[in-house]
């Protein structure tokens, strides 16, 4: 069994538990995936499966390479390709589907997907830090202060937290709870947010 | 969002409230949940508002306490501790949130019956 999947983040709505109460949930589009490649230890040095989400791409979007190496095992052009660590003797093939069958409600999961980009963000923002205050004549409102000392070490540190870009990279968020899985519509419902946009690639990985 | 909007539908199906308008006076049925009894609590009041989510609907009951103090709850109105909502009067108002309500103390916070002389 793949410890994982790749699916679409569709937005969030709310449920309720057992008890009455609100539940704040992530609905994932997962799947149905394809195992497109195995990886084994004597090959590649590592064992692992990649799996691709079954999705239509055109074949004139696709490299020369995505062609050739989906193509080897007569599998259709997909959009997303991820690999997943395996144990060696898992008995996965190439061409195995990959459903959200294969998760379970209560199960614990990691999520990553690509954050909401935010742009240029100042420090405020993107670092937390407190700022002056915006009355009384302030020429100090929202700038991030001393940046270093003076002549020693007449330099600023490496890692100094500055203005930049915000968001857009690469999130996990650990642990979050699975509470329904809808198997004729391929959904999972996840307790708590989820990283990205509606609509953007999620990787789901067993915790 | 199509998915999202027929899963919400899919959870509210077969879940009955009774029509309820702002300004409509009612009896929420509330089932409390003390230690490993439970037991059904009654809220009274007028429905300030409504805000129409599907699946995510919540009002808002303002009741005068004793002591004239008011006291409003924001309830979800599918939340399967609600045993039942009734609406004892159904009022005539002009307005979808009736928020003005809280500056109404005595005679003033009352709200004229709505009468349907074609029925």
């Amino acid at each position: 069994m793949i410890k994982g999947i790749l699916g679409k983040k569709l937005g969030m709505t709310q449920v309720y538990d057992d008890s009455g109460r609100v539940v704040p949930v992530t609905v994932i589009e997962a799947g149905p995936c394809v195992v497109t490649q195995v990886k084994t230890l004597e090959n590649d040095g590592y064992t692992a499966a990649q799996i691709g989400l079954v999705e239509k791409k055109a074949p004139k979007k696709q490299s020369k390479a995505e062609q050739g190496h989906l193509k080897k095992n007569n599998i259709a052009p997909m959009r997303h390709l991820k690999e997943f660590r395996i144990d060696a003797g898992d008995g996965i093939n190439v061409g195995d589907q990959v459903l959200v069958n294969s998760f379970e409600v209560d199960e614990k999961i990691h999520v990553t997907a690509t954050s909401q980009g935010k742009g240029f963000q100042g420090v405020i923002k993107r670092h937390g830090f407190g700022g002056g205050r915006m009355t009384h004549g302030s020429h100090f409102k929202r700038a991030p202060g001393s940046i270093g000392q003076c002549a020693t070490p007449s330099r600023v540190f490496p890692g100094k937290k500055m203005p930049g870009h915000m968001g857009a990279r690469k999130v996990t968020v650990k642990n979050l709870k699975i509470v329904q899985v809808i198997e004729d519509q391929n959904l999972l419902l996840v307790k708590g947010a989820v990283p990205g946009s509606k609509g953007s690639l999620v990787a789901i990985r067993k915790g | 969002m199509k998915v999202i909007e027929s899963l919400e539908k899919k959870l509210i199906e077969g879940k009955e409230r009774p029509d309820m308008r702002p300004g409509d006076t009612v009896k929420v049925h509330l089932k409390i949940i003390e230690g490993n009894k439970e037991r059904i609590q009654i809220f009274q009041g007028i429905v300030l508002g409504i805000s129409r989510k599907l699946n995510r609907t919540t009002f808002r009951v303002r009741k005068v306490s004793t002591g004239g103090y008011g006291v409003e709850r924001i309830l979800p109105l599918y939340s399967p501790s609600i045993d039942k909502i009734e609406v004892i009067r159904r009022g005539r108002v002009r307005r979808a949130k009736l928020y003005y309500m809280r500056e109404k103390i005595g005679k003033a916070a009352r709200i004229k019956e709505k009468r349907n002389f074609n029925k």
